[in-house]
Formats: structure tokens, sequence, C-alpha cells
């Protein structure tokens, strides 16, 4: 099968690649940045997707299937740039599906977008609405480019379109949200609060990946694997101290004194939990994730 | 180094004080023989930890033995297992009915259960205190979480007066106010039989006289009550919890709202005699007092 990656520079998009490529499937990329250890056959394009020659590689690779991952999430990149990418981004790449007859696009999306606040429910199903944005306003490009994803099902039905809301992703490349979280010794958290937090192996999120490719499934989906686990556990676990800070105080810690930055509103992520329902893709995939909580901590933790 | 060890971190975490030695043997003996589905970390898919329940529910042992006193009858009602809504009456300012209802669920039944209420979002956001009642498997009060409790084949325990409930004044304590029909639905969407009780006491033990809404706003909450002594304390108080048998209802939870009127007034009438019982069984108990 022909397959085209965007993004395919990033850890995750590594470990699809390698995942693709490793099973015989054709595999070409597309990233402003480089992948210097591309396995062999796995052919990198270094542009970005809103330009020309990123048009050119669907022109020439006719590829069948697209598995877009090209958008930001480093939540300390506030920039008009990083809206530009998620949003143009998803629009250029939904038009040349549709223009160069892509069958299958995979969005990979993230479970933030449900967002985190007192009165949001656990597990998450995929009908409910956003819930963060206005506590939350640096994630607005990614839940919009999450649902204008979603809108290529009803504007064009011929490509089987699934958008997957996967959760936070933790392993050995070290890479993401979580994972920044907790690269320091000292891990804040607000003092009395210790939501549930679900995260899954990077290599089972390219297993996932896989799966909707080869299910073509079509529809939104949350993707998770093992149980959710409270935050300070996870802390704990990874080897790390919890700082408990007042609420109040948050915002004058976060980004000194050697503590991670946070935006404003990522501090209601560390309060109230984002937990989804996976079971309707697990049903319509198969997919099993291999890794449980504690093994996917440790190839965090081991990799250091 | 997972497990126990992990758990206490965690908790104490929320806690912040050394909590162990406040835990009562026999309260964990009792979690540990709940039918949860606990994971290897002590905690069940939703969050509710076997470390803080056994915390949790040996402060309240205290309340529930020494500070209250329940009197509870028809316990045979509730199911041993399987779905069911526990639907009761609400009074007493501060949900103490709640909090025993919860007491007696635990530590009567045979094998124990963790009745699992919907909590105001108020409470879900105050520190350690929101947290750690997530941790005992009391969630916000969302149709969400409550009807995916009960296809878990939980027990949920729901006061369909709400905050209405507890605002109740002193002298009308064992009256019913409005009954919203939320819970109706609930029940016949997921077909959970309806275990009503009736609860009397709660006005003896947090005798209102009124409620401060203006000042309760200001402090995060839905109103302030203030009592005959002014602090918002509960008294020492014996209380009569009473069951009834189980009552199961046909329908597809899309029902209009006139069609639900009987049912939801079928619940009622059954609360209403469960606190009628309730309040005679008191009052012979004050005469015998009084004579003695």
């Amino acid at each position: 099968m022909k397959i085209l990656i965007t993004g395919i520079s990033g850890k995750l998009g590594q470990r699809a690649a390698s995942k693709f490529a490793s099973r015989g499937d054709e595999v070409i990329g597309i990233d402003r940045r480089p992948w210097a250890e591309a396995p062999p056959g796995v052919e990198v394009h270094q542009t970005d997707i809103r330009k020309r020659a990123a048009e050119d590689v669907f022109r020439a690779f006719e590829p069948e299937v697209v598995v877009h991952m090209a958008t930001v999430t480093h939540i300390s990149q506030q920039s008009e740039d990083r809206y530009r990418i998620n949003l143009q981004g998803t629009r250029a790449i939904v038009d040349h599906c549709h223009r160069y007859g892509v069958k299958q696009l995979i969005f990979v999306g993230r479970h933030t977008y449900y967002g985190a606040a007192p009165d949001s429910p656990l597990y998450h199903s995929e009908d409910e609405p956003p819930l963060g944005i206005h506590s939350f306003p640096e994630l607005a490009d990614l839940v919009a480019a999450d649902l204008y994803a979603g809108s290529a099902l009803w504007r064009f039905p011929q490509i089987d379109t699934a958008v997957l809301r996967i959760v936070y992703t933790l392993g050995p490349g070290r890479h993401g949200t979580l994972a920044n979280y907790l690269r320091g010794p000292r891990v804040p958290t607000v003092l009395g609060f210790d939501p549930l937090f679900q995260f899954m192996h990077e290599f089972d999120v390219a297993n996932a990946i896989a799966a909707a490719v080869d299910a073509k499934i079509r529809g939104v989906y949350n993707v998770a694997g093992p149980a959710p686990m409270p935050l300070s556990a996870i802390i704990r676990e990874a080897g790390r101290q919890p700082m408990p800070v007042p609420d109040a105080m948050m915002h004058i810690t976060l980004g000194r004194f050697g503590m991670p930055f946070l935006p404003k509103g990522a501090i209601d992520h560390l309060k109230y939990p984002i937990v989804v329902d996976a079971s309707a893709f697990k049903r319509a995939t198969g997919f099993q994730h291999s890794y449980d909580e504690s093994e996917t901590i440790r190839a965090f933790v081991e990799a250091e | 180094m997972m497990g126990h060890d992990v758990g206490e971190k965690v908790c104490n975490s929320l806690t912040m004080i050394a909590y162990r030695p406040l835990i009562n043997e026999k309260v964990r003996a009792r979690v540990e023989r709940l039918e949860l589905p606990f994971g290897e970390h002590g905690i069940d898919p939703y969050g509710a930890g076997k470390e803080e329940l056994a915390f949790g529910f040996s402060i309240i042992e205290i309340l529930y033995k020494y500070y209250f006193w329940v009197e509870s009858r028809g316990l045979e009602n509730i199911p041993a297992r399987g779905r069911v809504m526990l639907v009761g009456n609400h009074s007493g300012g501060i949900a103490i009915d709640g909090l025993m209802v919860l007491a007696t669920c635990f530590f009567e039944l045979e094998p124990p259960r963790l009745a699992q209420s919907m909590v105001d979002k108020f409470l879900v956001k105050i520190p350690t205190f929101g947290a750690l009642s997530t941790r005992m498997g009391q969630f916000p009060g969302l149709p969400e979480h409550a009807s995916r409790l009960l296809e878990d084949e939980r027990m949920l325990l729901v006061f369909p007066e709400g905050a209405r409930g507890t605002a109740k004044l002193a002298h009308e304590a064992d009256e019913l106010v409005r009954f919203g029909s939320g819970f109706m639905r609930l029940a016949l969407e997921t077909k959970a039989p309806i275990v009503p009780f009736g609860f009397v006491g709660a006005g003896e033990a947090l005798p209102t006289v009124a409620n401060l809404y203006q000042l309760g706003r200001l402090l995060g909450v839905p109103y302030l009550p203030i009592t005959r002594y002014l602090l918002p304390i509960p008294k020492p108080t014996i209380f009569q919890l009473g069951f009834g048998e189980p009552i199961r209802f046909e329908g597809t939870g899309r029902e209009s709202e006139d069609e639900l009127e009987p049912m939801v007034e079928e619940v009622k009438s059954a609360i209403r005699e469960l606190i009628r019982e309730g309040r005679a069984i008191r009052e012979a108990k004050q005469d015998e007092e009084g004579e003695s």
C-alpha cells in the first residue's frame, strides 16, 4: 500500500513510518524537519505541507492512504505560525486528498479536544462537544483542525476519513505534552487535586494508526490503551517528585524555579481529568494495547 | 514498586497528613470485600481508590457509629449486586443524610456495597475535598456518569429533590418538595430497579431556620444554612432510615413528562410512606424516653 505521512520526522511520525515500512508498505513523508536516520525505502520530502512542493508529492506519488500528523502540539510554541500550520495545513491536506484520489485519510488528533473542567464527565464519547476552549484558548486551533478534518466525511464522502483522538503518549521517544511535563526531577501539581491521566505507549500509538488503516474505519474515534492513572502516581512511578503548588500561586511558579512552563489554561488539565471511552475504536479495529501503564512509564524512564 | 506503597503515597498527596494511623483495619478489610473492579494500583476505572475509601470510611465510621446513630430497616430490599438506584428524600442543610446512607450501605450490607452519589459541581472545585470525594466514588452529577455507572452494574444514590431538598427549613424537613424526572428517565433507560428510602431526623440534626443565598454565593456554595444556634454544625442525632421494596418500571426513557408523572408519584408516595413509618418509630421512642 502507498502511504503518505505528514509530520513524519516527529517521534510519532517516525514510529508510524517504521511500522508501515517494516510490513512492506511503500512509505513517503513530508516534514519541515529532516529525518536523518530514516529507514531505507522511506523517502522524506523536506517541505511545508502548505507549499506547492507538498502538492507535488501527492501528484507524483499518488498515495492511497494519507496519515496526517503535521499538527503542532508544543503548547510553548505560541505563534500565529502554529495556528496556520494546524488549520491551513489540515485544509491543504484534505483538498489534496480529494484532488489526487486518496482513498483513506487518517487525522491524528488529541484527546485534549474535550477539555478539562469540573463538570466534564469521565469517559468522553465521540459525540461530545469540546468543553475547554474558553479556559484554554491555546487549544482552539487543534480543536478547529479536529472538527475541520471531520467535515471531510460529508464534504468528500468517497474518502474514508478517520479522526483519531489519541490520549497522551509516553515512551522511549520522550516527546509530547506529557513527556515534556515530566521532564524535570520536580513536577508541579495543583495542591489538593490529582486527576486521572490517560496515556499509552508510542509503539501502541503506531499500532493503533496501522489498525485504523487496515480496518478502513470512517468517523471519529477515541484511542486509548491502559486504564487511567492518578497524575501523582504517574509522577512517582517515573521517579519524580510531585511539587504541590496552591492554585493561586500556580501561574507565578510555572516556568520558574526549574519548573516547566505551561500556559494558564493548562492548569485545569492538572486539576480535572480528561478520560475517554475508546471502546468504539477497539470494536471497529480489534486494536489491543501491548504495553500496560507501568511498562509505558518504565520505557520513558529507561530512555534517559 | 507498585501497589500498596504507591497507593499510600497517592492518597497522601491529597490528604497531606500522615493519615495511615487513622485507618481502622476492620474498615480496610471491608473495602477489600467491595465488589468493584480495582486495578493493579488499587484504583477502579473511575478513579475510586482502596486507600482513600479505607481512610474516608474510617472517618465516616466515627460519625456514623459514635456521633450519630442510624436505625436502619429494610436492608434486605437492597440487591447484593447489580445495577440499582437508591432514591430518597433530602433534608438537613448539608447532606448528612447522603453520608449516612453511604455509611449504612458500606457497614451494614453483606457484602458491603459502595453507594455512588452525584455531588454538586461546587464540591468538585474544593481542593483536597473534591479530589477525595472522587476517589471515594462520588462523582459530579452528570447524566453521562449516572448512566455509565448503572450500565457497569453499580449502585447509584439519588436525591431527586437536589439542593431544593437540603434547603428545607426545620419545620418542613419531613415534607417532599418537587422531584425532578431525570432519575425516572435514567431508571427506564438503563432498566435499573429503584429502591426507595425515607430518611428521618436530618431536620433535627441541623435545624435550619433560614438559608443565606447571597452570602453562600460569595463563598461559592449554593446557600449557607443558619440554624437555631447559628452555626451549620449538626447535633448528635439518631436517624431512622427505611428502605422499601425495589420498584421496576417499564419504558424507554423517552416518555413525555405527563407519562412520567404517575411513575415519579409512585416513588414519591413510597418514600412518603417510609418517612411516615420512620417518624412513627421516632416519636414512639421519644414518648418512651419522656415517660421514663
